[in-house]
């Protein structure tokens, strides 16, 4: 008896994610998503520029690379062109917040009837563990090796409240995925946020509170712990704006 | 041919991508190309097209690279300091392999230059504009009804080579208003392109629009192939005209506004027994140097009339190996040459006074 599959979502291909990422559990509860509204066959995904480059080998979907911070853009073109069809990008908090940050607010202010996954894990992963748009005050990265300085380097940047202050956005959520239930309702938020996109409903953006460990320098146990200690407390979990609600 | 109408070569441009068929347009506002973008945002929308004023000239082109991976026809267009900002995705573009056409009428440069006409963006958009090995076609007309002629030309050899093509006009060629023949509708793009990414429909593997390889070995045998792609384009599809070749003893070399300038001025040195003609490339990637190369042995001098420090010269001098002297008559930084200037130049060559 099969009690536990790999959504259809997923391909085969074998993640290269390091041990303790939460990339997997977010590419997961996207594949599950899309498996479970059976959308699989007309959604086209954007991946970004960072760890999640390779995202476009782990969906079974048809899947578009973006220029760095541009995959709000290109998604727009996609969705423009084929507006019956479900478009997300998969983005990280450099690629959104930093270098794609005016491709970001600018396509939730027209309120672009896609999906947006952004993985805030606040360092920049792919390149080893850079100071983030994201990144905490005090945190030490390799580009802020003495913690990082509110006098020279500013403060981090809150993705959802920000866009929460635009007219257009049909739904902003942040989320998390450091134990089972966070992972839950990590999981009802991105399925919503496709959901939104079939009903017509417009721009829909899950933020998810994402461990780096490797970067981190600590344990993946550590990893989740410190998403509970330090990040939650920068970055308030909950809805920010649900047109329905 | 439809009837003749009165247009603006910005607006002829917008009118021919429709009629080719494009009905996707990004672009941002710049001087002096904007008419485009408004002719587009008047018309798109009463025939079920999009026009989309972007945020920033990055976007727009990135916005073509969407619709580009669905394998819908797109554009964008801009003027010099906005084609700096594509470049990025123009590079991307080329290295997915995607078809779009980029416009860029030009202006004077660098930084942000000035508002009137320049050639000055020749080296910059023929060497491939963005990082990486990679070129883009590029057209450059003379005439309102070559921005109309050349628009579909250059949608439907984009198409035909999965490439990004550019539409290469100075500010006058933009600005100005002639007599144009506007072609009938068209669909230069065709429907099946098995490549893009419009949803597998759970029928086939998915695809994947990339320009990605981490293998060394795979990256570059696409560099090559692409390259073995570009090599059959310089074969095939060099475009020229030539004008009153066949007996000239000095060859003028020009494009776009400086050549209609230059015309002027043959008329004027053959009224003078001086044997002018006139080669005028109108693709500048691919570089029409075979028959630059068939002139050299003919003529004595080339003389390049150019509104920029003599970029297209130094392609010249290659084409002919340096055979014969290339002479330059330049104007920059939004100036353009009149053709006194350029029969005095002329006049230079033929009494043997010309430094090459």
């Amino acid at each position: 008896m099969i009690v536990f599959e790999k959504p259809h979502a997923l391909t085969d291909t074998v993640l290269h994610y390091c041990p303790g990422c939460t990339h997997g559990i977010v590419h997961r509860l996207v594949a599950e998503a899309i498996d479970e509204l059976g959308i699989e066959g007309k959604t086209v995904g954007i991946a970004p520029v960072g760890c999640s480059v390779l995202a476009y080998n782990y969906f079974n979907c048809d899947m578009i690379e973006a220029a760095h911070g541009r995959a709000p853009a290109v998604a727009t073109g996609v969705k423009r062109a084929l507006p019956d069809n479900i478009v997300f990008a998969y983005q990280g908090d450099g690629d959104l917040a930093s270098i794609g940050m005016c491709e970001t607010v600018s396509t939730a202010a027209r309120g672009e009837n896609i999906t947006i996954i952004f993985i805030n894990n606040a360092i920049y992963g792919m390149t080893g563990g850079q100071m983030a748009p994201t990144s905490l005050v005090g945190q030490v990265t390799q580009t802020s090796p003495y913690g990082r300085d509110p006098k020279t380097q500013g403060y981090p940047i809150r993705v959802c409240e920000l866009l929460s202050t635009l007219d257009a956005p049909a739904y902003l959520e942040r989320v998390t995925v450091n134990s089972v239930k966070n992972v839950r309702n990590a999981k009802r938020a991105i399925k919503k946020a496709f959901q939104n996109q079939i009903d017509g409903k417009g721009f829909s953006f899950v933020e998810v509170l994402s461990a780096c460990p490797t970067n981190w320098g600590m344990t993946p146990q550590k990893a989740l712990q410190w998403i509970d200690e330090a990040m939650i407390p920068q970055y308030p979990l909950g809805v920010f704006r649900d047109k329905e609600a | 041919m439809s009837e003749t109408v009165l247009m603006k070569g910005n607006e002829a441009i917008a009118e021919a991508a429709i009629l080719a068929g494009c009905r996707h347009y990004f672009g941002y506002p710049i001087t002096p190309q904007t008419e485009v973008a408004a002719y587009m945002a008047k018309k798109m929308p009463k025939i079920g097209g999009t026009f989309l004023q972007a945020e920033s000239e990055i976007a727009a082109i990135n916005m073509v690279y969407g619709v580009a991976a669905t394998g819908h026809p797109a554009m964008t267009s801009s003027s010099s300091p906005g084609i700096s900002l594509k470049a990025e995705g123009i590079s991307y573009l080329a290295g997915a392999d995607l078809p779009a056409l980029i416009v860029n009428v030009q202006r004077g440069g660098p930084g942000l230059g000035g508002i009137q006409p320049s050639q000055s963006d020749y080296d910059f958009v023929t060497r491939g504009p963005g990082h990486g090995d990679f070129h883009v076609l590029v057209f450059a007309p003379s005439s309102v009804q070559e921005m109309a002629d050349l628009t579909g030309r250059a949608f439907h050899l984009a198409w035909k080579y999965r490439m990004p093509a550019m539409l290469l006009a100075d500010g006058t060629m933009g600005q100005m208003m002639e007599p144009v023949n506007l072609p009938e509708p068209c669909n230069a793009f065709g429907d099946d392109n098995p490549w893009a990414a419009t949803g597998t429909e759970m029928k086939r593997p998915h695809n994947i629009i990339n320009s990605l390889d981490l293998s060394p070995e795979n990256l570059e045998k696409m560099n090559f192939a692409r390259f073995e792609r570009y090599a059959k384009i310089e074969e095939t599809e060099c475009l020229w005209e030539e004008y009153l070749m066949d007996d000239a003893e000095i060859c003028i070399v020009a494009t776009g506004i400086t050549a209609r300038v230059s015309r002027n001025a043959i008329v004027e040195a053959r009224k003078q027994g001086l044997k002018v003609g006139m080669i005028r490339p109108i693709t500048l990637w691919p570089f029409p140097k075979k028959v630059l190369a068939q002139a050299a042995d003919q003529v004595k001098a080339f003389l390049c009339v150019e509104m920029n420090m003599g970029q297209m010269k130094q392609d010249v001098e290659l084409a002919i190996r340096c055979k014969k002297p290339v002479a330059l008559c330049n104007r920059v930084g939004g100036m353009i040459p009149t053709p006194d200037e350029v029969l005095d130049s002329i006049r230079k060559i033929a009494e043997g006074g010309m430094e090459a």
